[in-house]
């Protein structure tokens, strides 16, 4: 009798239990996909909130860089440069003076690199900017802290400070920078030239502050079919750019300096 | 006496009508400055009250660029793209004309108070962004046909 009423006990017990736990299932199967949505949600809000310009100060919790994979980058592509040209505005500079001496004075953000080993002919192509170290050269000569690294690792110049005197230029081991020697007109909006002034590349930073993804280069190499560029945050673990830098060989560009560049290179 | 009281609402009214059509005009000089339909047409003031603006348009630009170069603060109140988009003028050819130039918004003035303007040496001095604020105004304008919307064609 004990027994049955220890039985009759137990199973009048699993029958309300296995409702609830129907309920229980259906309640935490809800519980998990909002809990999902409320994980991907601010993700999405934060996004659309970020095409927006910007209206916080850049912090440190990002830095922008670059890793270009030299085997993906072609012979005789131009494609970064020029979308590059015409995003800041660099193919609007007039010729002045000489022919010759334009060649080598007009500014220039990218350029592409030949490299050929004597011994095996091995060529590599590779573009060559502004590598945004941590520690940059260029800030460290500059007399009026014109020259400058954002907060986001992004190394630029201020040229309502920049007074010309181009230590940057000399001080640079990537040759990135160009001085804007003759009187401009018809500047962008979003890329302000004038004469006197040291330049080179900013990330896009305009595109950076506007909250869009990626970099003209970058665009213009993915639509050649190239895609030898990645940028993205080296500081977030789960970029694309951190990502691949965990599964293939990349290098800084004169590592020897200790510079921390910000620009990465694969197979060179 | 009732002569005198026509005589003297006859004037009354005179001078309510002159006063009228002296407003209209001014405000038509005023006008003339902003863009038909942009952000600055819509209000009462640019973004200070006018005597703020005409004394002070210099210290808010100054501090702001500190900010806007230094830690990337784009969505401001005071903003040199935004003088340009609102104020900008167009010759017959609908061609947005220097703002810098003698005879603008910004030259004008500077060159009646003989006060450099800088600016415009390195900034754009004609809209040319890509999906700028005043776009819209100035298409309602009528004035979109030249004013470049992508910086390939920009300030060429």
């Amino acid at each position: 009798m004990n027994e049955n009423a220890t039985r009759i006990a137990s199973t009048s017990d699993e029958t309300p239990a296995s409702t609830v736990d129907a309920g229980r299932r259906g309640f935490i199967g809800t519980a998990a996909g909002l809990s999902a949505a409320a994980l991907v949600a601010p993700g999405v809000f934060l996004h659309s909130v970020s095409a927006d310009p910007r209206t916080e100060p850049v912090t440190d919790s990002v830095r922008w860089g670059l890793l270009i994979d030299t085997a993906k980058c072609a012979d005789g592509c131009s494609a970064c440069v020029d979308a590059c040209n015409r995003e800041n505005g660099l193919d609007l500079q007039e010729p002045h003076g000489s022919e010759s001496k334009w060649e080598h004075q007009k500014a220039v953000w990218i350029r592409k690199v030949k490299l050929q080993d004597n011994q095996t002919g091995r060529i590599t192509n590779l573009p060559m900017m502004c590598q945004h170290c941590e520690h940059p050269p260029c800030v460290d000569v500059c007399p009026t802290g014109a020259s400058f690294k954002r907060a986001d690792g992004i190394v630029m110049v201020d040229r309502h400070l920049c007074i010309g005197c181009r230590y940057c230029m000399m001080a640079c081991p990537y040759k990135a920078r160009s001085f804007i020697h003759q009187p401009t007109t018809g500047q962008l909006t979003a890329v302000p030239r004038g004469k006197g002034c040291v330049e080179s590349c900013n990330l896009c930073v305009h595109r950076r502050d506007n909250g869009e993804e990626s970099t003209a280069c970058v665009d213009a190499c993915a639509q050649e079919g190239h895609g030898a560029i990645v940028f993205g945050d080296l500081k977030d673990p789960d970029s694309t750019i951190s990502q691949r830098l965990r599964e293939i060989p990349s290098r800084q560009i004169r590592e020897d300096l200790v510079l921390n560049t910000g620009v990465r290179y694969a197979g060179v | 006496m009732a002569k005198a009281v026509v005589r003297i609402g006859l004037v009354a009214l005179g001078l309510v009508w002159g006063a009228f059509v002296a407003q209209t005009a001014l405000a038509d000089e005023v006008k003339r400055y902003v863009v038909e339909g942009s952000p600055a047409a819509e209000r009462e003031s640019c973004v200070e009250p006018t005597e703020t603006m005409r004394r002070m348009h210099m210290e808010f630009i100054k501090h702001q660029r500190v900010s806007t170069v230094h830690e990337g603060i784009r969505g401001t109140k005071y903003s040199l793209t935004g003088c340009v988009d609102c104020h900008i003028s167009y010759d017959e050819n609908r061609n947005p004309r220097p703002i810098d130039q003698p005879d603008q918004f910004c030259g004008a003035c500077h060159n009646y108070a003989a006060v450099d303007l800088n600016c415009f040496d390195c900034h754009a001095s004609v809209p040319n962004r890509p999906g700028a604020d005043a776009e819209a105004a100035h298409r309602a304008a009528g004035v979109v046909g030249r004013v470049a919307s992508t910086p390939s064609q920009g300030g060429r």
